[in-house]
């Protein structure tokens, strides 16, 4: 960070939301509309940043009548998540997404249907981060773009009270004191190249433990995403067709349905896996351009008809995007255990709406829009008692203020070991208890490390920063996934085959110097108000 | 990752260098916009979209610099492809770019169907 007091945009609010992706843009119109001011701030710019803007998400989308049907999917779900979610949460996203999406009309062009009905339930994701953007704007929130956070503000009594960043484009610090903070900085993918998500470092989560706040459902974070090799191009739709060959040109069986990751990475641990689309039937290939206009680009690019040619493919982690852990949240207003600090969309953990499973693109773009709403709501109800003031102090740790004395750590090697733990499929998506305890020790040492010595300057601070969140972040995966010495959803140990009763329960982890876990003692979150 | 942008096309708007989620370009000292941090390109082609000329073009391997040649990209069709399938600017009242998207929920359906038709 730059020395120079001059060079800090000093700012105060009432409340502060970092990160302008899906669930950042809700809870920043959510809180301008109790009438709350507001800023947000994006690390890149509102309205490309964060993985919805490169994506096409449907909504978990359920009519209210008959209540049957959504009963019945609340019971469903229930089975699917393995008792770990909770049937009054999934009945709240429900509710307020179904309500939510229709109010975007005034900067969305929703289609209608063959028959003239509208159609609300999947938006284009450039086109829904750009109607985003212009409602915060028409609002009045205050954006500040290319300004990454870097650290919290806390006050003595331990509640948040803004937060401090750099000005990539402009220069200089800025800093704003605010009454509550929300954060919606996304989850991490661990930069695997899952696409747009390079911008979702877990900033947040490093943010949030320095200030002392917990997590939950870490170990669910072993989801994987098909794409062209060398490609971040993870949209899947189209593989519903995929054929998929061995090296050999062997088809290489699979299960019928949309759970394809586990057998494909088992191909990929023995070789290299081709695939072709060739069972798309043809209306379809004519659509996929207006359906998901960026699928085709690298096939076009490359001179490769997918519908024809076999291509070579990966599998690219999703971390916690598609997987479900993030900050605990510990009341109806998506509040975290510390005062003046609230949680939305893939920064918070989906485990009370998803359970053991992958929300997938559905239930996490409607946990996005209802979880940033609520937040920014109880943020601005937080603000009302909480009035903004100076004085917080800085609370930045690893690569800001090292713990000893400061010198040269190679970031680019210490984000390759952390993929290395987190990213093989051997490690992540076949767990077992040894393996995982190798990682926790390499990880510990590089952790020891980086805490230690690490210290970014205006150049460097951003990244040194992200790969100390990615790093922790890590840590933290790894102790969730030992603690749960057992197999649920989409948290395998090869060791541990069966799922367990005593295990019915969400596990918390925690902790910078010393990693912690522990059992999460509410069946349900408290009901604070 | 990007690759080109085309200065005879390119009205120097800058909209590239405000979007850029990941900042990887920077207005130069004529005032256009230029590739400043190639590495830092996450490959998800905002620029593209965003760039009222088709004056950009992103390459399509994510891990790797992959220079091209400017001439045959500028005679390959592919500028301004993503911006004309998404209907934005002046293809909007196109008929055959309207966004479809909400049909995805459907060709899954179809997917499923056809799984169970040829299930064994």
């Amino acid at each position: 960070m730059s020395n120079h007091r001059q060079d800090t945009l000093e700012l105060t609010t009432d409340v502060l939301v970092i990160g302008g992706g899906l669930a950042g843009t809700w809870a920043a119109s959510a809180a301008r509309r109790t009438g709350a001011s507001v800023i947000l701030v994006d690390k890149g710019y509102c309205g490309t940043s964060g993985v919805t803007a490169t994506a096409g998400p449907g909504h978990w989308w359920v009519p209210p009548d008959p209540a049957q049907l959504r009963e019945n999917t609340i019971r469903n779900r229930l089975k699917t998540g393995f008792g770990l979610n909770d049937p009054e949460w999934m009945n709240r996203v429900l509710a307020l997404t179904w309500e939510s999406l229709p109010t975007l009309a005034e900067f969305y062009n929703f289609s209608n249907d063959e028959n003239g009905v509208t159609q609300y339930r999947a938006l284009r994701g450039p086109e829904y981060m750009r109607a985003l953007r212009k409602l915060v704007d028409s609002l009045g929130v205050t954006v500040l773009d290319h300004s990454p956070a870097l650290e919290l503000l806390q006050h003595s009594d331990g509640s948040v009270s803004g937060a401090c960043g750099i000005r990539r484009q402009k220069g200089g610090d800025w800093q704003v004191n605010a009454g509550a903070v929300v954060l919606a900085t996304g989850g991490t993918s661990f930069l695997s190249r899952l696409l747009g998500s390079h911008t979702n470092t877990g900033d947040g989560y490093l943010m949030a433990a320095e200030a002392g706040a917990e997590f939950s459902g870490m170990e669910f974070t072993s989801y994987y995403t098909v794409a062209p090799n060398h490609s971040t191009m993870t949209r899947s739709m189209s593989y519903a067709f995929a054929t998929y060959y061995d090296e050999d040109g062997v088809v290489i069986p699979m299960p019928p349905g949309p759970d394809t990751m586990r057998p494909l990475a088992r191909a990929l641990l023995k070789g290299r896996v081709f695939c072709d689309l060739h069972r798309t039937p043809e209306d379809i290939r004519a659509k996929v351009p207006v359906i998901s206009p960026n699928f085709m680009l690298p096939f076009r690019r490359w001179g490769i008809d997918p519908y024809k040619d076999r291509f070579e493919i990966t599998l690219h982690g999703e971390g916690t995007i598609r997987g479900i852990g993030g900050l605990r949240v510990v009341g109806w207003d998506c509040r975290t255990s510390v005062p003046g600090l609230f949680a939305a969309g893939d920064a918070a953990t989906r485990e009370l709406v998803a359970g053991a499973i992958s929300g997938g693109g559905n239930i996490n773009s409607a946990w996005a829009v209802s979880s940033g709403q609520w937040a920014g709501q109880g943020a601005a109800r937080y603000a009302r008692k909480h009035e903004a003031a100076g004085g917080g102090r800085p609370i930045g740790q690893a690569g800001l203020r090292p713990g000893s004395a400061t010198r040269h750590v190679d970031l680019t090697a210490a984000l390759a070991a952390v993929q290395r733990e987190v990213l093989p499929y051997d490690k992540n998506i076949f767990r077992s208890g040894d393996r995982l305890e190798q990682s926790g020790t390499v990880l510990e040492d590089i952790w020891t490390e980086f805490h230690s010595h690490a210290a970014g300057n205006f150049q460097t601070v951003l990244r040194t920063r992200e790969t100390a969140a990615m790093l922790t972040t890590a840590r933290w995966c790894v102790a969730s996934a030992l603690a749960r010495d057992e197999s649920r959803g989409m948290h395998q140990r090869d060791d541990r085959p069966q799922t367990s009763a005593r295990f019915n329960r969400r596990i918390l982890v925690g902790g910078l110097q010393k990693v912690w876990t522990r059992t999460d003692p509410a069946p349900k979150p408290e009901l604070a108000s | 990752m990007i690759e080109l942008v085309l200065e005879e096309r390119c009205s120097g708007c800058n909209a590239c260098v405000e979007i850029c989620p990941t900042n990887v370009l920077e207005i130069g000292s004529d005032s256009s916009p230029f590739i400043a941090r190639q590495n830092e390109c996450q490959t998800c082609f905002m620029c593209e979209l965003y760039c009222v000329e088709d004056a950009i073009y992103v390459g399509p391997y994510c891990d790797r610099p992959d220079p091209v040649d400017r001439e045959s990209i500028l005679a390959s069709g592919l500028l301004g492809e993503l911006r004309r399938y998404h209907g934005w600017d002046e293809w909007a009242a196109d008929p055959r770019y309207s966004n479809e998207h909400w049909q995805m929920e459907k060709v899954f359906l179809r997917a499923r169907d056809m799984a169970i038709c040829t299930a064994p």
